[in-house]
């Protein structure tokens, strides 16, 4: 049977870095560790001698990965390789993920295809967390300027609230734009106009 | 008609400037190009997206796209330099504690001579010295081993990487005891107290080249058009940039949110080159600190593929002369010529030259009438002649 791998995940979030975890004991028995801290990065990989090495492609402490595995002569045990060299498609659909992976040299691909697929799997669901995040703050704060615009409207021209909206929608169709954007619109222009 | 969008991938330096500039005083959309601007976390991130086709073009250390050539990265498709977006920008600082032995012993921090600093750094320093560069192939990186090796300085020299935002804490934590970085990143660490500006780049070598636009080879063939529309863009903010007027401005736009997120009065040290040297508020003023088009400052010279393949090809073990050959294919000059004589580049008779040879300033004949070629010396007069001029 093959022995355990040792992989160490770079992540100083502790709510991103739990997801991970479990995604990776979810294929296997192995030995997972965190690394969060974000100074002497290099003396904690030493000391963990890792098979794999995951963190995100856009954590800057990956510029200090790079060099330890160009560091590792033959005399030592390699730190770190680029994953690239064993699967190029792989390589691919973790860099669109937003993942970066340092594989030891010689671990056969076979070996590390699942640990990377689970962590893929991991990120892209950060991906739309984050998307759909952002999608809900966008959305309230639409809803927030239609609201203004409607209490502008009300009060310019004396109707209720269902008539402003009403009015809001026409004229977005009219003009073929959003009604939060012609909302926008209407609070800015009635900002400057209020003002003196 | 619409513009077509370019994706571009940047590190939050002032040395950005050019990629930004051109976005937002319109030179881009003048180009018929949409710039979409992503910030990135790592010099190895702008690499990967670019190699994997997530972006168009990255702002690059001008040594990563040699150390591709060389093999020394992962696989990734063919990646050109074709044209350099900056020169100089970096400075060289100290931790506290040893500008404090420094100090004692007589340095004043003049911010200028080079070989005065590395006696004083020699005198001072502990029995290693441990030094911060933001990657592993950098300008940053060859100024400190150039620098100090020229001096013959003996203690145990480390040259470590330490992520750029990262340089303060690291130095905070006894990590390195000095570093070598881009601004605004020196600066802020003087700013909280950390540490003392030695040098700047430009007092090791006048004319460092820094950073690179870097695109797939692939992506110049099958976009000439496109290819050649960016370089003009990018050129024209550069010709912006270098009006002494404008940096002020540059300093504004580029400390927003949505870009290097700091005081504008941070960002304005390194672009006016009036940088505070030391906590207490001594201010040394350096003309030409960072370049942006001046001097023949974009042309992507081969003799400094050259240069820098040299010297990684002999840390890394490799055999330098053909190790040379290799990088100098990957610095485009002919795209340069290409793109942007019509633009009105000048465009000097060679595309390598000795290197370190200009003392001052120098007029020197150009494919058309005259051009000035900014001086480019090391402090210690090495000249660098590359394997053939053509």
């Amino acid at each position: 049977m093959d022995k355990r791998l040792s992989i160490v995940v770079i992540e100083p979030d502790p709510e991103r870095a739990a997801p991970i975890v479990d995604g990776l004991r979810e294929i296997g028995d192995h030995d997972i560790r965190i690394i969060s801290e974000e100074t002497g990065l290099a003396r904690h990989i030493a000391e963990c001698r890792p098979d794999i090495v995951l963190i995100d492609l856009a954590n800057p402490s990956r510029d200090v990965l790079e060099e330890l595995a160009l560091a590792s002569g033959p005399t030592e045990r390699p730190v770190a390789m680029f994953v690239d060299r064993s699967d190029e498609h792989l390589t691919r659909a973790a860099v669109e993920a937003g993942i970066s992976a340092y594989v030891v040299d010689g671990l056969r691909p076979d070996r590390i295809k699942p640990v990377l697929d689970a962590a893929i799997a991991r990120f892209h669901m950060f991906q739309r967390m984050r998307a759909e995040l952002a999608a809900t703050r966008a959305a309230l704060e639409e809803r927030k300027v239609i609201d203004r615009a409607k209490a502008v409207l009300m009060k310019a021209r004396g109707i209720d609230e269902e008539a402003a909206y009403a009015l809001l929608r026409k004229t977005a169709m009219d003009q073929g734009k959003r009604v939060a954007e012609i909302a926008q619109q209407l609070v800015l222009a009635a900002g400057l106009l209020s003002c003196r | 008609m619409p513009l077509t969008p370019l994706r571009l991938g940047y590190v939050p330096l002032i040395d950005a400037a050019p990629l930004i500039v051109a976005r937002e005083l319109g030179f881009a959309a003048e180009e018929g190009l949409e710039f979409r601007l992503l910030r990135l976390g790592a010099w190895a991130q702008a690499r990967d997206m670019l190699g994997a086709g997530l972006i168009e073009a990255a702002h690059m250390l001008v040594p990563m796209p040699v150390a591709q050539a060389l093999g020394l990265g992962p696989a990734l498709p063919d990646l050109d330099l074709v044209m350099f977006l900056s020169q100089g920008g970096q400075a060289v600082a100290v931790s506290a504690a040893l500008a404090a032995r420094m100090r004692e012993q007589g340095h004043d921090f003049d911010f200028r001579d080079a070989r005065k600093a590395a006696l004083a750094l020699h005198c001072a320093a502990p029995g290693r010295l441990r030094v911060g560069v933001p990657f592993h192939f950098s300008t940053q990186l060859e100024l400190i081993r150039h620098w100090l090796g020229a001096c013959g300085f003996s203690p145990a020299l480390e040259v470590v990487t330490v992520p750029p935002p990262l340089m303060a804490e690291s130095m905070a934590a006894g990590e390195v005891d000095a570093f070598c970085v881009g601004e605004p990143w020196a600066s802020s660490a003087v700013d909280r107290g950390l540490a003392a500006l030695l040098l700047p780049g430009t007092a090791i070598w006048a004319a460092p080249p820094e950073k690179g636009l870097v695109l797939r080879r692939d992506f110049t063939e099958a976009e000439p058009q496109v290819t050649g529309a960016l370089m003009r863009a990018i050129w024209r903010a550069g010709r912006w940039l270098d009006e002494p007027e404008n940096r002020d401005t540059a300093a504004e736009i580029l400390s927003r949110r949505e870009y290097l997120d700091l005081p504008a009065e941070l960002a304005e040290r390194g672009l006016t080159g009036r940088l505070q040297v030391t906590p207490s508020g001594e201010i040394r003023h350096v003309p030409g600190f960072v370049a942006f088009h001046a001097g023949a400052a974009n042309f992507p010279w081969k003799s400094l593929a050259a240069f820098f393949a040299q010297r990684i090809a002999q840390r890394h073990g490799l055999e330098p002369g053909p190790a040379m050959e290799k990088a100098m294919a990957h610095f485009r000059t002919d795209l340069y010529r290409r793109h942007l004589r019509a633009a009105g580049a000048a465009l000097p008779g060679a595309s390598a030259r000795l290197e370190g040879a200009l003392a001052q300033d120098r007029e020197v004949a150009a494919e058309k009438g005259q051009m000035i070629l900014r001086a480019d010396a090391f402090f210690n007069g090495t000249i660098f002649e590359p394997p053939f001029a053509g």
